[in-house]
């Protein structure tokens, strides 16, 4: 596991504004249950690890968070809007939410650049040239402006997902999911994606990550949050969640990745 | 046992059986005995066909008045025994191949026509690929300019379709997309040059798109895309039924701009087979794409009239619909409606087609993993949106394939149409041709020639799609 370096989350402040707030949720899948009795709010400028054993959930929540996954029960506000059938609401929610996939789903028929540029010339009707100035910048800071009129194949996977990285924040967004973004990546190339999710988080973005990094959860997380079944078992600051985890669920799964 | 080497050792060529053409045949022609006896057989069987063939392909006479007078020439030069093709049919009727019985004065309309075709498609075909749509135009113009001098007409005429030539080439050394307004009029300057008659027809067939536009602009902010398009192909189709026809009668009356008209019996050849080909094939690929929308849709209604649509329509043979085109039609529509046999014929062209391409498409757009059609919501982009820039691009992509098949399949398949009367190349002008007293019992010369023009134009479009391909590949790289 890569260890980022250790930034006192302290610095970083959290308003009192609320961006996601998600009561009694419930979701099916079928006759499944695979999102039980949900509750969960999410300030501005915090940033939450969500972790758990696969099937626990945890990447369908997120998934709920932007409309990727609909849910049948409860209440999810993100950004003051809620998010019910009407479309307009949905499409105004993904807007200003920016996602991070495990597998970067960056669009292989075009360029890095066009990559980039697509949802804000498209979405935000911003000039093609201002767009193009805009991607450069977020390149810049996820280091990599030289690959700008490379096409996503001819990247690295590292390189990839940071690509995938800058293409949300072109979007200018308020919230940015991040859905498992270093499981598919090799081991060296784990470490620079974090540098930029670490770069992310001291900018102040609200960000909620499922992943397990734990490093990277105790550097940044205001707060981690434990799921099993489909359900919150356990949430915390992160140095009471990792040294002192109250329900035996958490011990089992803490010591089963920490273990080794 | 300890060795240590002195002196290295230089290169040296690879002994005689490991290089060049003697490496290449026995690699190639006789790896084994049973290759060796398969290469034996082939070029004896390439012998005894070409043996057969040559001499009466090389014997071929090409002027003569009747095939009595061809077997005479051939008898004369290679003795009484010699065979030999008449290729003098297609000398003296290759203007029914190509036109059918279009009037011989207005020959110049489908030769424009067939020229405008290719620059209309230019656009299309080469947008970002400036060199080959020069040449293109430029070749196609010449050609056109070519053609129009050798057909009928005053020479003011044939200096007006040379401007319009030059300026669509003018037009395309700046950018091939300035020839885009070409494209968007090319199907009613079709309507009009082929089917002659008043230019108001068109135009106010042109309006109706207009009307169109407008409505849509109209409502699209008050009452959504789906609806305000729906309602202005509502008054659109309100438009073509009630007004267009008086429109453009009162305007001809003020107005007289008119070409000799021509009725569809007098249309045939390849101009009857690229009419319907180019048509549907253009018609068919939009509808396919919705179509193939419509069946992924979760709209319940939408898919399964999708659904409907198209397993009916590709479990019906093509002549099957053709009958249906010709004759059965006509009982369901109202008896003062007059419909047009070519426009029905290329309705249900369309429609066949259109069912084959959305399933091609369909297979495309299952072949997209999963990520795209979330990165693309995930980014706030609407439906039609995502279609258009992530989705379509790559669906489409990998079905150039399948696509470019079934229009190969369609073109040919054009030929079917002299089932219903119409007056094909393949079938309809020779069995016309061969009907004649001169000309009777020639068999072989008529079908060769046909073939090769749409084995031309399927092998072109074929070339096109590797290329396209080419281009596209871009995500391995």
């Amino acid at each position: 596991m890569a260890e980022p370096a250790m930034t006192n989350p302290a610095d970083m402040s959290v308003s009192d504004e609320v961006a996601v707030q998600i009561t009694a949720m419930n979701k099916w899948y079928g006759t499944f249950h695979v999102l039980r009795d949900i509750n969960m709010t999410v300030q501005k400028g915090e940033r939450i690890v969500v972790c758990g054993p696969s099937g626990s959930g945890k990447s369908t929540l997120i998934r709920c968070n932007n409309r990727l996954e609909e849910h049948q029960q409860g209440q999810i506000i993100v950004d003051g809007t809620e998010l019910t059938n009407d479309v307009k609401n949905i499409d105004k929610v993904r807007s200003e939410v920016g996602m991070v996939f495990q597998h970067f789903n960056l669009f292989p028929h075009l360029t890095i650049l066009e990559n980039l540029t697509l949802a804000p010339i498209w979405v935000r009707k911003i000039p093609k040239r201002e767009a193009e100035e805009t991607a450069m910048y977020f390149l810049g800071k996820v280091k990599i402006p030289e690959q700008a009129h490379k096409f996503p194949g001819q990247l690295s996977g590292g390189q990839q997902q940071r690509v995938a990285i800058a293409r949300s924040l072109c979007m200018k967004p308020r919230i940015m999911l991040f859905d498992e973004p270093t499981s598919a990546l090799d081991p060296e190339m784990i470490k620079e994606v974090l540098d930029t999710m670490i770069d992310l988080a001291k900018d102040g973005m609200t960000m909620i990550c499922v992943t397990h990094e734990m490093g990277f959860a105790q550097a940044v997380a205001n707060r981690v949050i434990f799921m099993d079944q489909g359900q919150i078992v356990e949430q915390n600051e992160p140095k009471e969640f990792f040294n002192n985890p109250k329900s035996d669920r958490t011990k089992l799964f803490l010591s089963q990745i920490l273990g080794h | 046992m300890n060795f240590v080497r002195t002196q290295m050792l230089p290169p040296q060529s690879p002994p005689v059986t490991e290089r060049g053409a003697v490496k290449w045949l026995r690699e190639n022609l006789f790896s084994g005995p049973l290759n060796t006896i398969l290469t034996v057989l082939a070029v004896l069987t390439v012998y005894y066909l070409l043996s057969m063939a040559l001499p009466w392909l090389l014997h071929g006479v090409w002027t003569a008045n009747s095939l009595t007078e061809c077997r005479t020439i051939i008898a004369a030069n290679y003795g009484p025994d010699a065979i030999g093709a008449c290729w003098a049919v297609i000398h003296a009727r290759w203007y029914q191949f190509i036109f059918g019985f279009y009037p011989p004065e207005a020959y110049w309309r489908p030769i424009l026509d067939f020229g405008l075709m290719f620059v209309a498609m230019t656009p299309l075909l080469f947008a970002d690929n400036p060199r080959s749509a020069i040449k293109l135009v430029g070749v196609v113009a010449v050609l056109t300019v070519i053609g129009l001098s050798l057909a009928q007409g005053p020479l003011w005429l044939l200096a007006l379709c040379t401007a319009l030539m030059a300026g669509c080439f003018f037009l395309v050394l700046q950018s091939p997309a300035r020839l885009l307004p070409v494209t968007l009029l090319y199907p009613f300057a079709t309507i009009w040059l082929l089917w002659g008659g008043s230019i108001w027809g068109p135009v106010m067939m042109m309006a109706g798109f207009g009307v169109l536009a407008i409505v849509y602009s109209l409502l699209s902010t008050r009452i959504g895309v789906v609806m305000a398009t729906a309602a202005g192909f509502v008054a659109a189709c309100i438009w073509w039924l009630a007004l267009d026809g008086a429109v453009a009668a009162a305007l001809q009356s003020l107005i007289p701009l008119a070409i000799q008209s021509v009725p569809s019996d007098k249309f045939g050849g390849f101009v009857l087979s690229f009419l319907i080909g180019v048509s549907s094939i253009a018609i068919s690929l939009p509808i396919g794409v919705l179509l193939a929308l419509g069946r992924q849709s979760d709209m319940l209604l939408i898919k399964s009239l999708s659904v409907a649509f198209i397993e009916f329509v590709r479990g019906v043979p093509l002549i099957t619909m053709l009958f249906t085109a010709s004759l059965l039609l006509q009982y369901f529509l109202p008896p003062q409606v007059q419909f047009d046999l070519i426009l029905r014929v290329v309705i249900l062209v369309t429609f066949f087609s259109a069912a084959y391409n959305a399933e091609v498409i369909r297979g495309g757009l299952a072949a997209l993993p999963k990520g795209q059609f979330e990165a693309a919501d995930a980014l706030g982009l609407d439906y039609w949106q995502a279609q258009r820039l992530i989705i379509m691009p790559q669906a489409l992509k990998v079905s150039i394939p399948g696509i470019v098949s079934t229009f190969i399949g369609l073109f040919k398949d054009t030929t079917l149409v002299t089932f219903v009367g119409l007056a094909e190349p393949l079938r309809g002008i020779t069995t016309i041709v061969r009907a004649d007293i001169y000309w009777k019992g020639i068999y072989w010369e008529p079908y060769l020639f046909v073939g090769a023009i749409f084995f031309a134009a399927c092998y072109g479009m074929s070339r096109y799609s590797l290329y396209l391909e080419r281009k596209l590949m871009t995500d391995h790289r």
